[in-house]
């Protein structure tokens, strides 16, 4: 690479335009898509902007997960990565131990379970369309319909009440603040794992048919793990969807002919759903790997113990990649996009993130053809300090 | 064509059997991938191919001496 631009020195979060990953990431794609960045803490590691260089780093196992190997590329997280990791939060794992713990969970997520789920999620989606209805415009989207519907999913399949919501939205949404201190971060953390291990402890009393208590029937776990996978699986269960859902509808009311598309034709939806996940890539930092080893990605050499850090943004509109990424075209293929991740981590939930947009977006365009914004569009405020980009809240009138 | 599959690699992350579900389903235990058909007609070879490149985890692969 040239040393034409000054390193960076962070990782650039800031965003010129509501629905574009930062500028800076665009740039340094061009200029070279894997480059140097110094880290919060010094470390001389990585960014990774182009497609297939993420795409490869994701697929390498000579790169590890674990969050004691990693240096963080934002300042305020640093200190973070020392805690220990809860037990059975395998996100950040790497096999062995990650295998052990998602294979527990992989039959409750494939393609035919989530299919099996549609009709109850088509009516937890029409009951909260008839809500908003008798409640009346203006309403906030987020509130009303993109929060509650992966919520009222995610508790009923893991067995969590729903009426406890406040509180894990809440601890869950601090735990994503990349603004939060490292003491709120920790209690939150702590506070959910404490509300999720009492949980357990209830459910081997009293067993009901949802999937935390299948895991402490099935006696391999002990409370401490089945919570640190209910921790995993709440938060990305509702945070991502819920964002996606209304940064999604956001898009699409600042873009009426896609909209139409998603509105009128059924057979596109499955696309569109697709290319809104590209388009929006709301993981708006990472994911971050460490190389185990020395190892060469694309010509570029990343010795052992260095840090690189990814910005799905930025790959996923790679020209090399998505011609005219940066345009929201329902039409196009997107498929191959890394917005579930890539690699053994790809995410778990995907089939049923894609089920729930695919049922929840052409229900609210329907049910509301008049549906518009309530307030100008730079007016809605936007996620932009945390970890899953999306609106705070969304006013809508119809 | 001929499609072999790793079910110690297999995530169960269902791209192959949301791609392609006359070829592809997944275990009702662990997910894992199970091939319904491993010498798909050649019609689907474009769509096979495709499955094989969305898996994440590399478990899938393709045997094409015959071809």
């Amino acid at each position: 690479m040239t040393e034409a631009t000054p390193r960076l020195s962070t990782f650039p979060l800031a965003r010129e335009r509501t629905f574009d990953p930062p500028d800076e990431l665009a740039r340094r794609r061009a200029e070279a898509p894997l480059q140097r960045m110094t880290y919060g803490d010094g470390h001389e590691g990585w960014l990774a902007t182009g497609y297939a260089e993420s795409r490869a780093i994701l697929a390498d196992a000579r790169f590890s997960t674990r969050p004691e190997l990693m240096h963080s590329a934002l300042p305020q997280r640093v200190e973070l990565r020392r805690d220990p990791l809860p037990p059975g939060f395998f996100l950040q794992m790497d096999p062995p131990d990650h295998t052990r713990y998602r294979r527990l969970l992989t039959g409750q997520f494939t393609v035919r379970r989530m299919k099996q789920l549609e009709p109850r999620i088509h009516d937890i989606t029409q009951s909260r369309l008839d809500a908003m209805e008798r409640e009346g415009a203006p309403a906030d989207l987020v509130r009303s319909f993109a929060l509650p519907i992966p919520s009222l999913v995610i508790c009923e399949m893991l067995g969590v009440p729903y009426e406890d919501r406040e509180k894990f939205q809440h601890d869950s949404s601090v735990i994503l603040d990349l603004e939060a201190s490292t003491d709120e971060i920790r209690t939150a953390m702590y506070d959910l794992l404490a509300y999720l291990s009492e949980l357990v402890a209830a459910k081997r009393k009293d067993p009901g048919d949802d999937m935390l208590s299948g895991l402490a029937a099935s006696e391999e776990l002990t409370d401490a793990e089945i919570a640190g996978m209910g921790l995993l699986l709440l938060i990305a269960g509702h945070e991502t969807t819920a964002n996606m859902l209304g940064l999604g509808t956001f898009a699409l009311l600042t873009n009426p002919r896609q909209l139409a598309v998603v509105r009128d034709d059924p057979d596109a939806v499955e696309n569109a759903v697709e290319e809104l996940l590209r388009y929006l890539s709301i993981l708006h930092i990472g994911p971050t790997r460490t190389a185990l080893e020395d190892v060469e990605i694309g010509g570029t050499l990343i010795r052992a113990g260095e840090t690189v850090t990814l910005s799905l943004g930025a790959a996923n509109r790679d020209p090399e990649r998505f011609e005219g990424g940066d345009t929201l075209d329902v039409t196009r293929s997107a498929q191959g996009h890394l917005s579930f991740g890539h690699g053994i981590h790809q995410c778990l939930g995907q089939q049923l993130a894609r089920v729930e947009m695919r049922i929840a977006y052409p229900a609210l365009l329907r049910r509301f053809p008049g549906l518009r914004l309530a307030v100008p569009p730079e007016e809605v405020p936007m996620r932009a300090t945390s970890a899953v980009y999306g609106v705070r809240r969304l006013p809508v009138l119809w | 064509m001929k499609i072999k599959a790793d079910t110690g690699r297999c995530v169960g992350a269902g791209m192959c059997a949301l791609t392609l579900p006359e070829v592809f389903d997944q275990s009702e235990d662990d997910g894992t991938v199970e091939v319904l058909d491993p010498e798909p007609p050649a019609e689907r070879a474009a769509a096979v191919r495709r499955a094989v490149q969305l898996c994440p985890s590399g478990a899938l692969s393709l045997d094409s001496i015959e071809e």
